[in-house]
């Protein structure tokens, strides 16, 4: 049995230096396509906030065009995040860590992680990341659906549909500033990229963000892999 | 009676405005003309209405519209509500006098107000979609429209429509092809009792100034004309009987403007959604000038390693 902290397909695999396997490879693709579903609703949900980037309509085909595929890319990036929940919600439960952590965030702002408290697979940080987003995505696609006028104008009044309108723009502009702390991150903490695009993280790398977690697949079994062990 | 417009000639005549009287134009900013035409308006006398829909019916003829056939579901409401096809709708409501004990039948003819300053074209995120000429006429703008239904969420009087079947927004165009070569519109023309007239603003307020009078020589002492200064004015107007009582025609709204939410959304969160991407691409840049990057040291390699080799070892030796 793996420890809490471990998810299926985490390995350890010795070395110079360590490799960690972090994601696997539907883990990734689930990702990267409810990214590029993000960009694409951010791109296309601006177009209609602001006159001034009414030209992002272009990359949609025009704004008839933006209008139709929007609440669909909605529709796909709220199954896609479904997915990624169920993947990772028990990772990103509090721990009594996160509250130490906490305290000491202007430390890890700083950048000296080394004297922060050991964290598993996602930090105070990361579970803010995930928790925001879970709510905002809910919230999202609620109100998406008052607003979505093809299908679905006869369900509500037209207060209902205004409220929703501003809740849904406000919620999508929280989001957009999430997004941008979460990529910028992943660049800021050098080899984190790795873990999304190809799936795996340097041993030094676990060892300074998340130590408890390397720890854990380190102490159990997890280094008998499907894969194997490197020769010995 | 009021002097009816004459027919028109049978000559070719040149629009009397277009695109360069606008005074809005829907998500542009635009040089309002030096200029402005005189104010159009229709006046609807609701107490002189017989409630016939011969407006209804030269509204569809007019535009070319085809409402569907539609259920009777005991209510003189035909079609029950505003529709992509029916802009105009004759509402029928009945209400007892208290004071003078008497049922009193009150038809208003429904459809879009024409306000002087326009929720639908405030919300409209499609530039040129929806237009103000500077003689007060609201105008959709077909073929910018991307049927969002924004405007219906911006109207205060619940007009615009959205089309199932091209997915456009709808709604009374105040005929201006018609006004544009000096013709009322339809629903005027096709009045049978005048109930509907039309003509400059100033010249519709004092012919209202007339029938109030009149309203209240004949005991209607709430008398009055309903052009509502939350949205600055209308350019369609009624006659009312009891004006300080809107709400008995049908849900006309008593004080309408465009809806608080509206403002905020097209308004401060704009602003301040600009400023808090802003501010976060900011805070990031600067987070990475202070504190430079994360970097993984060589020291947590080698602990990664030992980590690794350490555990390895222990499960080899049983």
């Amino acid at each position: 049995m793996k420890g809490g902290e471990v998810a299926s397909g985490d390995a350890i695999h010795r070395g110079d230096p360590v490799i960690v396997d972090r994601y696997k490879v539907d883990a990734r693709i689930n990702h990267w396509l409810t990214a590029g579903s993000f960009v694409l609703l951010a791109l296309s949900g601006l177009a209609l906030f602001h006159p001034s980037l009414y030209f992002l309509t272009g990359l949609f085909g025009g704004g008839s065009w933006t209008r139709a595929i929007h609440p669909w890319l909605g529709t796909f990036l709220f199954i896609g995040y479904l997915g990624l929940f169920i993947r990772f919600w028990k990772y990103n439960l509090w721990t009594p860590t996160d509250g130490t952590w906490l305290a000491k965030l202007h430390v890890f702002l700083r950048g000296h992680e080394e004297d922060m408290p050991e964290v598993g697979r996602y930090n105070f940080a990361q579970k803010c990341v995930f928790w925001s987003m879970t709510a905002f995505i809910l919230v999202m696609i609620g109100t998406g659906l008052v607003i979505w006028e093809q299908y679905f104008a006869a369900y509500t009044t037209v207060d209902q549909k205004r409220l929703a309108v501003l809740v849904h723009s406000m919620c999508a502009i929280v989001m957009i500033c999430i997004v941008i702390v979460h990529v910028y991150g992943a660049l800021w903490a050098r080899g984190t990229l790795t873990a999304m695009l190809k799936g795996r993280v340097t041993g030094g790398w676990a060892w300074r963000h998340h130590r408890k977690w390397l720890r854990e697949l380190a102490t159990g079994k997890s280094d008998q892999t499907p894969r194997g062990t490197p020769a010995e | 009676m009021f002097p009816p417009l004459p027919n028109p000639t049978t000559q070719p005549v040149p629009p009397k405005f277009g695109d360069k009287d606008l005074l809005r134009r829907s998500a542009t900013s635009i040089t309002p003309p030096e200029k402005r035409q005189t104010e159009v308006a229709k006046l609807i006398d609701v107490s002189k209405c017989i409630g016939c829909k011969a407006c209804q019916t030269a509204c569809l003829e007019w535009n070319d519209l085809r409402e569907e056939v539609g259920v009777n579901t005991g209510v003189y409401e035909n079609p029950h509500d505003l529709t992509p096809a029916s802009w105009t709708l004759m509402r029928y409501a009945e209400y007892e006098n208290p004071q003078t004990g008497n049922l009193e039948w009150l038809i208003r003819k429904d459809g879009c107000m024409h306000c002087e300053d326009p929720g639908c074209l405030k919300a409209c995120p499609a530039p040129g979609a929806i237009v103000q000429y500077s003689n007060g006429i609201v105008d959709f703008q077909k073929e910018n429209c991307i049927g969002c239904g924004y405007c219906v969420k911006g109207c205060p009087f619940n007009i615009p429509r959205i089309s199932k079947v091209d997915n456009k927004a709808y709604k009374c165009s105040l005929c201006s092809d018609r006004v544009a070569v000096g013709q009322g519109p339809a629903c005027q023309k096709a009045c049978p009792t005048q109930a509907i007239v039309f003509g400059t603003k100033d010249e519709m307020k004092k012919w209202a100034d007339k029938r109030i009078a009149d309203l209240k020589s004949r005991g209607f002492a709430n008398a009055g004309l309903y052009d509502p200064p939350g949205v600055k004015g209308t350019h369609v107007m009624y006659v009312l009987h009891h004006a300080d009582k809107p709400q008995l025609y049908s849900g006309l709204p008593n004080n309408p403007a465009i809806s608080p939410i509206v403002e905020l959304w097209k308004g401060m969160t704009r602003y301040a959604g600009f400023a808090a991407i802003g501010a976060f691409a900011a805070i990031s840049v600067l987070h990475r000038v202070v504190a430079g990057r994360s970097v993984v040291s060589a020291d947590d390699e080698r602990n990664a390693k030992m980590l690794a080799d350490k555990n390895m070892m222990k499960e080899k030796t049983p």
